[in-house]
């Protein structure tokens, strides 16, 4: 079963002048009703200029060979924060954080080195039994024949102790690290969780300064492989200046946090939908492995990467302007029928899984893709073992959001 | 045909005919060797297809280019014999050619 076609977004999506498509609303992904939006785009106009949006202008690019194209055009299209960074809404220029996703090479390349390391294979291997303990105490703790939310009794659970893990971060703080990382993306809006960018500002303070004092306990001690430690003894991140330090946090913390969370519960959810194949992987439970780059994708937890042209770009027949904003629409590659057989369907035992989007490609491609995995892999072995049913009993609560594309509230019961 | 020899991180050893013109990683994915995920298709957009040259065949391989310089240096376990293997183009000239898996790709 696929998401249910909502009949009248079927509609406006296929009768709205093109000119006057806008895909960046944020409403079309809470109200999970976006995918006509995109089918249209993708044979109709796979480069599309959006005149007017609550975000400005900007060109989507929807197809998975563009925006492969533009992946590799690094040089073209920058993701410097000089020109608004790598989200369609542009910061306020005084606010910008300096982070390396947000930068260009040379010091993307440099500052991206520091950080690697720490999702190197040896070192996950080592993660590997940390993640699996967690991942057991929380799923003993749940209840049984009782509704709650899967998001915040597990998603959330599971993700901020892996990050506490990685920044040795004091574990019975770490809800601080998801509701920073919450705070870091939220649009501000009166009653929201950030009513405006003073209020952002407070919380990277509050965080900043959490983070001072382990970053001082660990300059002055031997290197440890904790991202602290990392940060703060390689030799491109070491001088950095109090706000570039934070930049790389909101980064890591960002990075590690939603994305992951939002896989874990997209996982739960498709499997509900696509009862055959629940049947399906629990008669063969060796499919997680090709299931959770599935479930990444199918879940596409960064609806987007944004670009601005530096000079004028090429592309599907049109020219870009310098200056001008480029969206990369992940979530519509990777429902791209060129590319991906029978793209609107979650198939468990795909033959090969990684060719999605989720993780961007070229230099920007996420660090912590095969740590993602790593999480869900050893969580899904560990449901499967436990309870043969998730059952979800209610409706999805999604994010308000062009860029997060996550699930805020999801009802399940676990029967036994 | 021209014959590679691919070895996995643990030893194991696969050797297969591929066609001239085919790539390296071309060669993996179609005979599901393990060890090289190639995750972009062959776009050097990843370094998922991550191979170590043996010694004697480098130089037939040729050097890599600006862009997989550029994910080879992001790859944690890169050495100075690393190339992504969707960049080595299979030929007369590299016929017998070995390489070595990492670890793992990521
Ligand atoms: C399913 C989970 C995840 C998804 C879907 C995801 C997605 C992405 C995407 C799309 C980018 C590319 C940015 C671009 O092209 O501009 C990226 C970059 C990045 N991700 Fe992830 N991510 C995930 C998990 C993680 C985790 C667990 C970490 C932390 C260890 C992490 C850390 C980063 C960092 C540091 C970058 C910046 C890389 C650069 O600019 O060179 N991500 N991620």
């Amino acid at each position: 079963m696929n998401a249910p076609v909502d009949l009248d977004h079927a509609r406006i999506a296929a009768t709205t002048p093109l000119d006057r498509l806008d895909p960046s609303n944020p409403a079309l992904f809470r109200d999970d009703v976006w995918q006509p939006y995109f089918a249209r785009l993708r044979r109709e106009a796979p480069v599309h200029y959006c005149a007017e949006s609550m975000f400005g202008p900007f060109w989507s690019i929807s197809t998975y060979k563009d925006i492969m194209q533009c992946e590799l055009a690094h040089k073209v299209l920058s993701s410097d924060s000089l020109h608004g960074g790598i989200s369609i809404r542009d910061r306020d220029k005084a606010l910008r954080l300096p982070m390396f996703i947000a930068m260009d090479p040379p010091q993307h390349d440099e500052q991206r080195k520091v950080v690697q390391p720490i999702v190197a294979p040896g070192n996950l291997a080592k993660l590997e039994h940390v993640i699996r303990e967690r991942a057991i105490r929380i799923l003993e703790g749940l209840p049984r024949n009782e509704t709650f939310n899967w998001v915040d009794r597990v998603s959330i659970e599971l993700t901020v102790s892996m990050l506490a893990t990685l920044f040795d971060f004091p574990q019975e703080d770490r809800r601080k690290l998801s509701h920073w990382s919450d705070c870091a993306t939220a649009l501000p809006m009166p009653g929201g969780l950030i009513e405006n960018e003073e209020q952002r500002e407070a919380v990277f303070a509050e965080m900043l300064g959490a983070f001072m004092k382990l970053w001082n306990e660990r300059v002055n001690a031997d290197p440890r492989p904790d991202l602290i430690s990392m940060l703060a003894h390689g030799e491109a991140t070491r001088n950095m200046t109090p706000r570039e330090f934070m930049g790389n946090l909101v980064l890591l913390i960002v990075g590690g946090n939603d994305t992951t969370r939002n896989s874990i519960s997209g996982g739960v959810l498709f499997l509900n939908e696509n009862p055959a194949e629940y049947n399906k992987l629990r008669a063969n439970p060796a499919l997680i492995e090709t299931m959770v780059p599935e479930i990444i994708r199918y879940q596409t937890p960064l609806a987007h990467m944004r670009r601005t042209a530096v000079a004028d770009f090429e592309i599907g027949g049109k020219t870009i302007r310098a200056g001008e904003k480029v969206v990369m629409w992940y979530i519509s590659g990777n429902r791209d029928e060129t590319a991906i057989e029978q793209p609107d369907r979650f198939i468990i035992d795909r033959a090969r899984p990684r060719g999605h989007l989720s993780f961007g490609f070229g230099i920007h491609r996420c660090v912590g893709n095969r740590l993602a995995e790593l999480q869900l892999k050893i969580l899904w072995e560990e449901i499967l073992r436990r309870f043969p049913r998730i059952e979800v009993v209610g409706r999805p609560e999604r994010t308000y959001s062009a860029f997060v594309h996550g699930i805020t509230n999801l009802p399940v019961r676990i029967p036994g | 045909m021209p014959q590679v020899t691919y070895i996995e991180h643990d030893g194991t050893e696969h050797r297969i005919a591929l066609e001239a013109g085919k790539s390296v990683m071309q060669g993996a994915v179609d005979n599901a060797i393990p060890g090289i995920d190639a995750d972009c298709g062959g776009e050097c957009a990843c370094a998922t297809c991550h191979v170590y040259v043996d010694e004697a065949w480098l130089a037939q391989c040729g050097t890599p280019g600006e862009q997989e310089a550029s994910m080879l240096s992001f790859a944690a376990t890169a050495a100075p014999n690393s190339r992504l293997s969707c960049q080595i183009t299979m030929s007369p000239a590299l016929d017998g050619l070995i390489v070595r898996m990492p670890e793992a790709q990521h």
